[in-house]
């Protein structure tokens, strides 16, 4: 395509910034009057909802100057669950990396009676209240449960509800890719002599690493600041099983905002390093296409 | 971080070449039956049996002491506050997304990209540090916690406030669904009306909402799921109090909290009914997809 | 017809300059639309004769300069208050709505009564031969209907003037053939004030009663489409609206050059290169003394008179001086 096609397209679809126009027609994208007050209205609502919180939470942080936020993520108590928080969703980002890509490659590759059903069932995570997929954990693999395995109070019950909420997120990031993947690639590899292995390794993993870099970057956060479904199952034990966001909570309520504000923030920044990161690897898969 | 159930997701399997030609080119090998059963495994140990057992659990005494606990003044009272607060956060959700959505498509502002992206920051963190941030700003110890003293106005520890937590964790749903339908739907059909005579409000009514219905409605689902079972957030802001700020999760939380048979069985009564309520909108969610697709 | 020939109004474009960021798409552009004509906006991708189209629409608005339609300012006028109709590309169908109610919805938002809304619409399916399909939704329709309804939908309004955006561009070969006949008789019905884009010389030839060679943001020319072929102002429109080859220096049409078997004065000797038919067309390239390799269109039986062979020396001489003759070497032919 030519830059003059590109700017002819431009034209049609108002995607050229350009300066408004002396007189007071409107060009397709400049703002009508309506659209700005509709704006305004929009950013402020934002405001009070999002950017006041979200700059309330960071100064409360820093209160006490970089000092005050510093000792807040450095005490004992702290210090543990931040550890155990990232170590336990560390450890679910990478079993999800595989078992979701594993799960993706079953409902798309394989045919077999009950699929649907499987379908069905990966999205009940994303559903299910979170404090009910936590009392849906316990009930099997609680004290009472059938199976004698009691994860009440243990860490690997905490890394079970974690995988609980977050399976969908790289099946479902992973699926579309494979299912648009060009299986004329995968037998054009075939025809040149590769076996099974090599065509997933050479072929195929390399489609879907940005699906399951970014399905897994969400679950990350995700399981970063899972709250609902751990709870129950975690017993909040400090020092051991007690995840960040049980910690922020237990210092708003015990009236020291210096403590739960600092370890916010340090949630929140990772939030936004994960959103930045998902927008650059878009970009940059789009570029690709 | 519900925003992955935005996209759009599983696909309807192709359909399947009659059976003897799919024998025929397809044995599966052992390779895939073991993927095969690895996964079928998985998903059933953490999420069906679970699921299942849950079931089986709120029945095991019959359907009288749940019917007991459904008909129970603070069953009651939890149902409606959460049918208020989720209804009232999925309407500021759905003027809030239609509304933003088609300024971010169809307008260039500068701005933009950082709008979209303060957008989808609440759903990436933790529901905790969402309510946290919210007490922050509308507590009494707040930054605005004086003024709305001042004004009599309540919002933390009180509806509003729960509203706003609710309305934060699921603020992108519907703007994420309307806006690549939006931009697939282009403007021309927009511009060929505005030729003929439509302005602003007749181009939004009469063609702009048709065309993107189906993304609205699967957005509001989803928001409503969201808005429903919100746990972490509404904690924070509610303070719980049975009977007059327990949502229904909460109800479940603070039941199950109680340790005793029938706090026990009011839990699993109240998580069943959240439960079923979650099957029927991912029912309504695949109901919907395939016409959101064709429309 | 209930479309009131007497009112036809014209397009009178004074001035009109567009940029985009460094790119001039539109220099200065001065237009006059005949009232009742049906005219081609006729230029290479790219050339600005797009945006020349929706800034008549109001779809777009110009840096400087102002256009009048039926006589009133309308530079700044939003698109709806410019009784205009446009026809896109892409037909820019309601996809929500019936064929019937797409053609209806201009008058839907006048809000005529009910009766006469209906009474128009079914006239105008006829008009356009969808009268069997006023109940199908748009994705029912093939591409040629759904331009036609597109068109209806654009008429039922009883605009001033009807612009046209490369209305066949999306077509296949056939049905673009069929709907340009159509729109020629159904301008004959109707006489509205029709502009339409193209970059098919083909159509505009076939089709106008006027055309616009726009090129590189400014009009190359202005005339009608024997004017244009016969007499074109300049190497651009001469290369843009038909063949043309180079002989002796001059731009010639390949099929107005004389094919010689003895050197005669004013002929330029050649020798044949390649003989391509195509059916009973002859393509004949030669390579004259001076190094150019002008070709000259014939046929068999003009081939098989002169007892022309590939390797064969001929001489050859324009039939008709070069229409644009002393002008410097032609600009690089579009495709």
């Amino acid at each position: 395509m030519s830059l003059l096609d590109l700017l002819d397209r431009a034209d049609r679809t108002g995607t050229t910034a350009s300066p408004a126009p002396r007189g007071r027609g409107r060009r397709p994208g400049d703002l009508t009057t309506g659209a700005g007050i509709g704006l305004g209205i929009g950013v402020l609502w934002l405001s009070l909802l999002v950017l006041l919180p979200v700059a309330a939470i960071v100064a409360g942080a820093f209160q006490d100057g970089f000092a005050g936020f510093w000792a807040s993520i450095t005490d004992d108590e702290a210090l543990s669950t931040i550890t155990f928080t990232v170590g336990a969703a560390a450890l679910v980002t990478v079993v999800n990396a595989v078992m979701g890509t594993l799960i993706a490659w079953v409902l798309v590759r394989d045919r077999f009676p009950g699929q649907r059903v499987l379908e069905v069932v990966i999205d009940i995570p994303f559903a299910l209240p979170t404090i009910v997929a936590g009392l849906v954990l316990i009930t099997l693999y609680g004290p009472s449960g059938p199976f004698g395995v009691n994860l009440v109070g243990t860490r690997a019950g905490v890394v079970l509800a974690l995988l609980f909420v977050t399976l969908p997120f790289v099946v479902r990031s992973v699926q579309p890719v494979l299912i648009d993947a060009d299986r004329e690639v995968e037998q054009a590899a075939a025809s040149l002599g590769a076996s099974g292995f090599t065509i997933f390794r050479r072929v195929i993993l390399p489609t879907v690493t940005p699906a399951v870099v970014s399905g897994a970057a969400l679950s990350f956060a995700r399981a970063l600041g899972e709250f609902g479904s751990v709870i129950l199952i975690s017993a909040n034990l400090i020092g051991e099983t007690q995840v960040s966001s049980s910690y922020i909570l237990k210092m708003i309520e015990s009236q020291e905002p210096v403590a739960a504000a600092s370890v916010a923030t340090l949630l929140l920044l990772v939030a936004v390093v994960v959103l930045v990161l998902l927008d650059v690897l878009q970009r940059r898969t789009a570029r690709r296409d | 971080m519900t925003d992955t159930l935005a996209r759009p997701a599983a696909p309807a399997p192709q359909p399947a070449p009659p059976a003897r030609v799919r024998r025929a080119r397809r044995r599966t090998g052992p390779v895939a039956w073991v993927l095969r059963v690895v996964a079928l495994l998985y998903v059933l140990g953490l999420v069906a049996l679970p699921v299942a057992s849950v079931v089986q659990h709120t029945f095991a005494d019959g359907l009288a002491p749940v019917l007991e606990v459904l008909t129970s003044e603070d069953f009651l009272a939890a149902a409606r506050l959460t049918a208020q607060v989720a209804g009232i956060a999925v309407v500021l959700n759905t003027v809030f997304g239609v509304g933003m959505g088609i300024l971010l498509v169809r307008y260039r502002f500068p701005g933009r990209r950082l709008l979209s992206a303060v957008i989808d920051l609440p759903v990436s963190i933790s529901p905790v540090v969402v309510g946290v941030a919210l007490i922050l700003v509308y507590g009494t110890t707040g930054w605005f916690g004086p003024a709305l003293q001042d004004a009599g106005v309540r919002v933390i520890f009180s509806v509003p406030g729960m509203v706003m937590a609710t309305v934060l964790v699921s603020l992108p749903l519907v703007l994420r669904e309307i806006v690549p339908t939006l931009e697939e739907a282009g403007i021309e059909q927009e511009q060929a009306a505005q030729s003929l005579g439509a302005n602003a409000w007749q181009r939004f009514w009469r063609v702009t909402l048709p065309t993107i219905r189906w993304a609205v409605a699967y957005g509001v689902v989803l928001s409503l799921a969201r808005s429903l079972g919100e746990f972490g957030a509404v904690r924070v802001v509610s303070g719980s109090v049975a009977g007059e700020s327990q949502t229904l999760t909460l109800f479940v939380n603070d039941s199950y909290q109680e340790f005793g048979p029938d706090a026990q069985r009011a839990a699993f009564a109240a998580a069943f009914v959240l439960m079923a309520v979650a099957v029927v909108l991912i029912v309504v969610i695949a109901a919907l997809r395939p016409r959101e697709e064709t429309s | 017809m209930t479309h009131d020939s007497g009112g036809a109004s014209g397009i009178e474009v004074r001035g009109v300059t567009r940029r985009f960021g460094d790119f001039v798409a539109l220099d200065d552009v001065d237009l006059d639309v005949r009232p009742g004509g049906l005219t081609a906006l006729l230029g290479p991708s790219g050339g600005g004769k797009s945006t020349l189209l929706r800034i008549i629409a109001g779809l777009d608005y110009p840096d400087a300069g102002t256009v009048r339609i039926a006589g009133r300012d309308a530079t700044f006028l939003p698109p709806q208050r410019r009784s205009v109709g446009f026809v896109f590309q892409h037909y820019a169908a309601f996809k929500h709505l019936t064929t019937a109610r797409n053609v209806a919805f201009g008058l839907e938002i006048r809000r005529r009564p009910r009766d006469e809304v209906r009474a128009r619409v079914a006239e105008l399916l006829r008009l356009v031969h969808l009268e069997q399909f006023a109940d199908r939704l748009p994705s029912q329709l093939s591409g040629g209907q759904r331009q036609r309804m597109a068109l209806a939908r654009a008429l039922a309004v009883q605009p001033e003037v009807l612009l046209l955006d490369e209305p066949f561009g999306a077509l296949d070969a056939q049905v673009r053939k069929e709907l340009r006949d159509w729109l020629r008789r159904l301008h004959d019905e109707v006489h509205v004030t029709t502009l339409f884009v193209t970059h098919d010389q083909e159509e505009a030839l076939e089709v106008a009663d006027e055309i616009v060679v726009i090129n590189q943001g400014r009009i190359e020319q202005v005339g009608s489409p024997g004017e244009l072929y016969d007499r074109p102002a300049n190497p651009f429109v001469m290369a843009f609206l038909g063949p043309t080859t180079v002989l002796g220096g001059e731009l010639v049409r390949p099929h107005d050059v004389e094919v010689l078997t003895d050197a005669r004065a004013g002929a330029h000797e050649a020798r044949v290169t390649k003989l391509l038919r195509i059916g009973h067309e002859v393509r004949a390239e030669t390579r004259a003394a001076d190094g150019s390799t002008p070709w000259v269109q014939l046929n068999r039986v003009q081939v098989d008179e002169l007892g022309l062979v590939e390797g064969g020396t001929v001489w050859l001489r324009a039939l008709v001086p070069s229409p644009v003759a002393g002008v410097a070497a032609p600009a690089p032919v579009p495709a």
